[in-house]
């Protein structure tokens, strides 16, 4: 009983927690989300639509690879395998999550969980240490989807309206937050320094390089991940303890 | 227009969430493969940072705000300061450099 109570405080803490952590994300979310509108207008969606899009998907390069295929009016079965291709990163992490779970974590957790590993919402998760406590990440998750999927709707409405100086600044808000996730395991631990420079100048390559360039951010991004970790783990393989 | 756009959202949805969902509950106990093990550990730190740059530099209108905003960031990242401080410092630093750079 006692126990119980421990651990109630616990997850109450944690949502507390993942709700402040949750704004950032949010604030970056709307401001990208509000330019996945524009596009979601192009494709020819209503706000009610980008919004349903939006609170489904949680996935910016996913959903505008989406309305790409909505707008050229394609089948429905490229649809699926754009999603796939756009989307494969979660897959990456999901596995990386799974590890973080206790086992005896109850199935509605994972499933819950499953609705929103996005890469922010990943990021901040992941950061904390030991065990996963899924409140945390409902936290974050109660700020960010509004955010998220009222953006796209009010893109599609008033893509526009909002000063072209604010969106430049806000964009960047997803950015810092990655940033701030990154550095702290780059300072203590010197191959994740290391690989973090490589991730830039490789990915910095990638974007500029012909042929890579061609390909989607998405694909890009899985190439590189799959890549550098797999190297990453061939010369510097971690203790059990490290991870 | 001859596909249902509910019918495309559907299969965007749907998609989406197996591929987050199927690791999640498929994979239940520790894996013990030490380069598994390692690959995994590096996986967020590389996507994340994959993620970041060049494309800090390409969201924001001048490419020099965002790439002093990563400077920036990275710097008060180092010193310790959490989530929010540096996506705010980020946003400041384009904010107020965009307002010299971009007429």
């Amino acid at each position: 009983m006692k126990k119980n109570k421990i651990t109630l405080t616990e997850n109450r803490t944690a949502f507390a927690e993942g709700m402040r952590d949750g704004i950032p994300i949010g604030l970056g979310y709307l401001a990208v989300a509000f330019s996945l509108g524009v596009a979601a207008k192009r494709a020819g969606l209503t706000a009610f639509q980008g919004f349903l899009a939006s609170l489904l998907n949680n996935a910016s390069a996913g959903e505008y690879a989406g309305f790409t295929v909505i707008a050229s009016d394609a089948g429905y079965l490229e649809m699926a395998l754009m999603t796939l291709v756009a989307n494969a990163r979660y897959l990456l992490m999901s596995c990386a999550l799974s590890q973080r779970f206790a086992p005896s974590t109850r199935l509605i957790h994972r499933l819950a969980l499953g609705y929103d590993v996005t890469d922010e919402l990943f990021g901040i998760t992941i950061a904390r240490p030991g065990v996963l406590n899924p409140w945390y990440t409902y936290g974050a998750i109660l700020i960010a989807i509004p955010c998220w999927s009222c953006g796209t709707a009010l893109g599609v409405i008033a893509g526009n309206i909002l000063p072209l100086r604010a969106v430049s600044a806000l964009s960047v808000a997803l950015y810092g937050m990655f940033i701030a996730i990154i550095i702290p395991p780059a300072k203590k631990n010197r191959v994740v320094a290391v690989f973090v420079a490589l991730s830039f100048l490789a990915s910095f390559g990638a974007a500029r390089l012909p042929y890579l360039a061609q390909l989607s951010a998405g694909t890009r991004t899985i190439l590189l991940t799959v890549v550098l970790s797999a190297l990453a783990a061939a010369l510097f393989p971690v203790t059990p303890n490290e991870t | 227009m001859t596909h249902n756009i509910y019918i495309y959202l559907a299969i965007m949805a749907a998609v989406t969430y197996i591929i987050r969902v199927l690791p999640l509950t498929l994979i239940r106990r520790q894996i013990k493969n030490r380069f598994l093990q390692s690959f995994l550990y590096y996986v967020p730190y590389v996507t994340l940072a994959v993620m970041t740059f060049p494309a800090i530099v390409d969201a924001t209108q001048s490419p020099a705000a965002g790439a002093v905003a990563l400077a920036i960031g990275i710097f008060a990242a180092w010193k310790g300061a959490g989530l929010f401080p540096v996506s705010v410092m980020c946003c400041a630093v384009v904010f107020i450099l965009e307002l010299f750079l971009v007429r």
